[in-house]
């Protein structure tokens, strides 16, 4: 009985996915994306971008029918290999659009190549490794790196706001690390100096240690932590008495910190961040695309705006529909020409033009915002300047972005930056 | 104590004249030829993903079944144990970071990491076994997630949050054992290795004791026996076999990162084993299967009949609590009622009509 009973759960597990392999006419897409876990909000209205990009072309491209799988993922890089290994192998998608974060994104470099003759596009996960450390040939990657977003954020502050001298407070991971990255060889390069650098363990709830021990004599401080980290920084920031300028990582003043209760948020009021979009970008193709957005869902069950997450899955598809348009949908021969199409692709997103480089990793705009105090009390991200064509070495060489090491505690060195560009 | 659970009822001295093969009974057989031949008509993620971590997890909560339900021990350090073994494979092995792992050969790190993941686990059951209950696993979760955030945190040796990558089992005997059917071949005999060892150690006179003090650890330390001393081998015995769980959990995912041993993975391993049942050693594997099946196919499922993918935790939950409800003993409760109900159906008067 036993054996009944393990024969019956076997047969399920075979039975059980409608086995559904591509046919003919019919492209697979597999939509990698984090469910759960503290994402899980990011990750639907990823999904729901996959859908609206789809919609838009009524699910056709080059002369196929498209339809998407969903794989749910917990933002660990075990599970998001698991559920990529069930899309290849039990649902038989012939694309992967995803992960979502960044050690995902290393894990599924790394199982691209054991899938050569399918392709994988990155949904918005934003490690440097994943493109930069050896790179996967069918790993394509449409929006900007965690080092790419802190661009053009030192210079601002440097030329813009007159602020040189900073100590900064950022998250003790890959991503607080590679975002951090791009800030300080901006603001080094632009003869910013940073005076002291702080680390703070992600999820902190107790920054006292790290406020009494800042430094004087500094211009301002920047902040590279997100979410609840950031709030209980900037409460205790304030209960603390200081009143220094703030400069904002990436994931620093979003809708989680903007829209938060009680008053330390108002410390915000004039911090400037630099990231993958703006809100109130003016360019037509993003105010078409946020209109569009809006139309294709009830208010209740989107953001006001696309967030960062659904943008970054929204691009993804795009790129796949564009691609698969230029080949006929022809994906024969190991994708060669579908990925062929990919690599050279030149891109019209919602956030200006996207092209990849040769580790196919995009090059494009990074917007710098200014939190504002909005007409009604709260707090808003106006844009307040943009650097088109940022690329994944961030304006030098490959060989000096080389010599220069992965991101880590003490990477960049600032003072050889700032020599090296004066 | 039937171990073996004969479903036949049989006299003792029957049993013993029999050659061992024949106290096995046919159903037994039946699985062990389908297991073997699966294979030829299971495709290759059924073999990889769904058999191949079935018995991985089923190797992890065999080790908890060990020291709840025959030590009485609900440990949660578990996961982690088998987890560090994980790391020291990628640490003493070869990783995609080449700058912190040693590159020793496999026959050096497999058994490195064994032993420094047993005594891992006896170190932490030696700080666990004073208390009873309730605050064992207290104790023990607690050390489990302060092994998840050190991870995390620590650069120098378990590379933090990015964990290793490209960690693959060494090419034994010419064969590439992270291919589906030698992975399966792999990891499935593992698992009849650690499933026997549990039968044979909980019949040894180690065994026996051990449950002994289960029930009564006064009576047994009245007789003599050293109460703590056993509870504490339990533990390392328990962590060989998490520790196995672990090397070819690392394998199969091809890297290991903190999340491996995060709380959520930490509390699965119990959910496992409850869900199986503690009682007997193949509990494990069957709460392992309801597991695997469960988290790999309910979006499929939600979306089959209508429902958002995105809701699958909530069928997973559900099945979960279906089956907590019904029998909290777990699946193998279940399945001895059914037997004892099919039992008791014969007639009253005449005892005949029953099994």
């Amino acid at each position: 009985m036993r054996k009944a009973f393990l024969a019956t759960a076997m047969a399920a597990a075979v039975a059980l996915p409608t086995a559904a392999m591509a046919q003919d006419d019919t492209i697979k897409l597999g939509v990698l994306v984090a469910l759960e876990g503290a994402f899980a909000e990011g990750g639907k209205d990823s999904v729901r971008n996959v859908e609206l990009a789809l919609q838009q072309h009524d699910f056709m491209a080059g002369g196929k029918t498209i339809e998407y799988v969903v794989a749910p993922s917990d933002t660990t890089p075990d599970t998001a290999v698991r559920q990529a290994r069930k899309l290849i192998e039990q649902d038989g998608v012939d694309i992967i659009i995803g992960p979502l974060s960044g050690s995902e994104g290393i894990a599924m470099r790394d199982y691209a190549k054991t899938i050569p003759d399918k392709t994988v596009i990155n949904g918005i996960s934003g490690a440097l490794e994943t493109t930069w450390v050896d790179p996967a040939d069918n790993f394509f990657r449409f929006n900007l790196d965690g080092a790419q977003w802190g661009a053009g954020l030192g210079t601002y502050v440097v030329e813009e706001k007159g602020w040189d001298r900073v100590a900064t407070v950022a998250a003790d991971y890959s991503f607080g690390y590679t975002n951090f990255l791009g800030f300080a060889v901006d603001f080094c390069r632009a003869g910013g100096e940073i005076v002291e650098r702080f680390w703070v363990p992600l999820g902190s709830s107790d920054f006292g240690g790290v406020i009494a021990a800042m430094p004087d004599d500094i211009d301002a401080i920047y902040l590279g932590v997100g979410g609840t980290d950031a709030i209980n920084f900037l409460n205790q920031y304030r209960q603390a008495g200081a009143d220094t300028n703030l400069i904002g990582g990436t994931i620093m003043a979003d809708q989680t910190v903007l829209t938060s209760r009680g008053r330390a948020k108002q410390a915000l009021i004039g911090t400037p961040t630099s990231g993958a979009l703006a809100e109130d970008n003016p360019d037509p193709a993003w105010q078409d695309y946020v209109q569009a957005y809006q139309d294709a869902f009830p208010e209740d069950e989107r953001f006001p705006t696309p967030s960062l997450f659904g943008v970054g899955y929204y691009i993804a598809t795009l790129a796949a529909i564009e691609a698969l348009n230029q080949v006929d949908g022809d994906l024969g021969n190991g994708q060669q020409a579908f990925q062929e199409a990919l690599a050279n692709l030149s891109l019209e997103t919602p956030l200006g033009t996207v092209e990849l480089n040769e580790n196919r990793q995009a090059s494009g705009t990074v917007y710098i915002n200014e939190v504002q105090e909005g007409p009604d009390g709260n707090l808003v991200n106006v844009m307040v300047g943009k650097k088109e064509g940022v690329n994944q070495t961030l304006g030098m060489t490959p060989e000096e972005f080389r010599a220069m090491g992965l991101p880590s505690r003490d990477t960049p060195d600032c003072e050889a930056l700032a020599a090296s560009a004066g | 104590m039937a171990v073996f659970d004969t479903t036949e009822p049989q006299t003792a001295g029957a049993g013993a004249d029999r050659a061992w093969w024949e106290r096995i009974p046919a159903a037994w057989w039946a699985l062990l030829a389908l297991l073997v031949v699966l294979p030829a008509f299971a495709n290759d993620f059924v073999l990889f993903q769904v058999m191949g971590w079935t018995f991985i997890l089923g190797m992890i909560a065999l080790s908890l079944m060990f020291l709840a339900g025959y030590g009485g021990m609900v440990s949660l350090i578990q996961m982690s144990v088998a987890a560090l073994a994980g790391y020291m494979v990628a640490i003493f092995g070869t990783s995609g970071m080449a700058e912190l792992s040693m590159g020793l050969p496999w026959w050096v790190y497999i058994p490195v990491a064994i032993v420094i993941a047993a005594i891992f686990g006896t170190i932490v059951g030696a700080l666990a076994v004073r208390t009873e209950g309730i605050y064992t696993i207290m104790i023990t979760l607690a050390i489990a997630s302060a092994f998840f955030y050190f991870t995390r945190q620590n650069y120098a040796i378990f590379n933090g949050y990015s964990g290793f990558n490209l960690v693959v089992p060494p090419q034994l005997f010419g064969v590439d054992w992270r291919q589906p059917v030698p992975f399966y071949y792999l990891t499935g005999a593992m698992a009849l290795v650690c499933y026997l060892a549990v039968i044979y150690v909980s019949r040894a006179p180690f065994g026996l004791v051990l449950q002994g003090i289960r029930d009564n650890p006064r009576r047994m330390a009245a007789l003599g026996y050293n109460v703590t001393a056993h509870r504490i081998a339990a533990y390392t015995f328990a962590s060989v076999i998490a520790a196995l769980g672990g090397i070819l959990l690392v394998w199969q995912n091809a890297q290991i990162a903190p999340g491996t041993a995060g709380i959520p993975a930490v509390i699965d391993i119990l959910v496992i084993a409850v869900i199986g049942g503690i009682g007997r050693p193949i509990g494990p594997f069957i709460g392992a299967l309801i597991y695997v099946l469960l988290r790999t196919f309910s979006p499929d499922v939600l979306t089959a009949i209508g429902f958002e993918g995105e809701r699958f935790k909530l069928l997973v939950g559900l099945g979960f609590l279906a089956l907590v409800f019904w029998s909290p003993d777990g699946v193998l409760g279940m399945w001895d009622r059914w037997r004892a109900g099919r039992a008791r159906a014969g007639d009253p008067l005449t005892g005949k009509g029953g099994q």
